[in-house]
């Protein structure tokens, strides 16, 4: 009866204690989550929510950082910022633009 | 901005899957570029739209990179040769901070104090709150699923994984930061440091000794 | 709803609603003691549907004894929990 996100207790395997220092990307994701919360677009606690809510298998399979891209894309969605079209046309661009296939 | 052509450098929770160049994507790594993608096109759409503009994303993301576990250093330091300052942090952390021109937002801080007889350790094992306005941004393991799970059931275990045994008779207290609070461990002062410069204890002082995982070093 | 004074017996309410909860599985039907009260916030449970939180809850750090978490704890039997838990989620024993 618990969240994908309520694990405290939970057995779990060794902590990796390695560095692995933020990437550029995770960066600019961590800042536009802030940017949202700081200019009124959603509250702290709806970003929580639309983690959470994201159900075990996406939650348990995306990294931290694109949990927050998830979230942001939905709750932006779902508040009329931005529309699922306009964000599948952006994919397809910024994946051309980096030369990656589109399937 | 142009981003450089495809990289692999992301953040994994479940470990890192091999590539061979010619082999197709296997569906992880199609879900996790599709991902990456969505965060660069999020960016560019708020962009676009003038919701947030290039500048402010630049700007951010330098606040955050200037404040660093050094910053909780000097704080920590200071309150170790202040004991009026020490009092005010513990006192109301939120407020003693403004000394160091630092803010909590909109969160508030709650220093504890490590003693003989008390050892502190954070986390968050809902999600990953930290006091990021004084140290910075958290480690990668804080916000794991192994660190948030078994912290709170088994601390000795994991401060063991890094290294710190601590005494059968010394409490362990662990702080689960479900609410507002970021917490901030003042770990104790080793001995010997009596006539250390600021600079000097402040070198002593690590990030992960503020979490409370590790002891601070002694030289 | 009253205040719970420092020093107070509490039991956590041991209610499963779904929602976002910011108390967590693991503590709930749990006892422990009140040590301070942190002051009055906004609801995250409701600022999570969109809402203003209000009215604000007391917001209360209760300490639990580790043994009585984990029936297999293997630490030290001093060992504590500190956690942050709003008043609707408080029952005094």
């Amino acid at each position: 009866m618990r969240g994908p996100h309520d694990i405290g207790g939970l057995e779990a395997g060794p902590v990796d204690t390695d560095a692995h220092p933020m990437t550029f990307w995770e960066k600019q994701i961590d800042a536009l989550n802030q940017l949202m919360a700081q200019k009124g677009y959603r509250r702290t606690d709806e970003n929580r929510r639309y983690i959470e809510q994201l159900g075990h298998d996406v939650y348990n399979t995306l990294s931290y950082y694109e949990r927050w891209a998830a979230s942001l894309s939905r709750v932006l969605i779902d508040k009329g910022v931005l529309t699922q079209d306009e964000i599948d046309a952006k994919v397809a661009k910024v994946r051309a633009r980096l030369g990656q296939d589109a399937g | 901005m142009q981003e450089p052509a495809h990289t692999h450098d992301h953040e994994h929770d479940h470990g890192d899957h091999g590539h061979t160049p010619h082999a197709p994507p296997q569906p992880d790594e199609k879900i996790h570029s599709y991902y990456q993608v969505l965060g660069l096109a999020l960016k560019e759409l708020l962009i676009d739209k003038g919701i947030i503009t290039a500048d402010e994303v630049r700007k951010t993301i330098e606040f955050r990179d200037s404040i660093t576990p050094a910053t909780g250093a000097k704080i920590v330091a200071r309150a170790w040769t202040d004991p009026v300052y020490k009092a005010r942090l513990l006192a109301d952390g939120s407020e003693a901070i403004h000394d160091f021109g630092l803010d909590m937002g909109g969160t508030h801080l709650v220093v504890v104090e490590n003693t003989p007889a008390v050892h502190n350790v954070i986390v968050c094992t809902l999600c990953s709150c930290y006091p990021r306005n004084v140290l910075g941004l958290p480690p990668s393991w804080y916000k794991q699923r192994e660190y948030r799970a078994r912290v709170v059931r088994e601390p000795r275990a994991v401060l063991a994984e890094f290294g710190t045994q601590l005494p059968a008779n010394v409490e362990v207290r662990v702080h689960d930061s479900t609410a507002d609070m970021r917490y901030l461990v003042l770990p104790m002062r080793p001995k010997g440091t009596e006539k250390m410069s600021a600079e000097q204890l402040e070198a002593l002082i690590t990030r992960d000794s503020m979490i409370g995982v590790s002891l601070p070093r002694d030289r | 709803m009253p205040e719970f004074t420092p020093g107070t017996r509490v039991r956590v309410r041991e209610d499963f609603p779904v929602g976002h909860i910011r108390t967590p599985v693991y503590i709930r039907g749990r006892e422990g003691v009140v040590t301070r009260k942190f002051g009055t916030f906004p609801n995250p449970e409701t600022l999570a549907i969109g809402r203003d939180g209000l009215p604000a809850k007391a917001l209360y750090e209760v300490r639990f004894r580790q043994a009585d978490l984990w029936s297999d704890y293997k630490g030290g039997a001093e060992d504590t929990l500190d956690m942050d838990i709003y008043e609707h989620w408080l029952i005094k024993v």
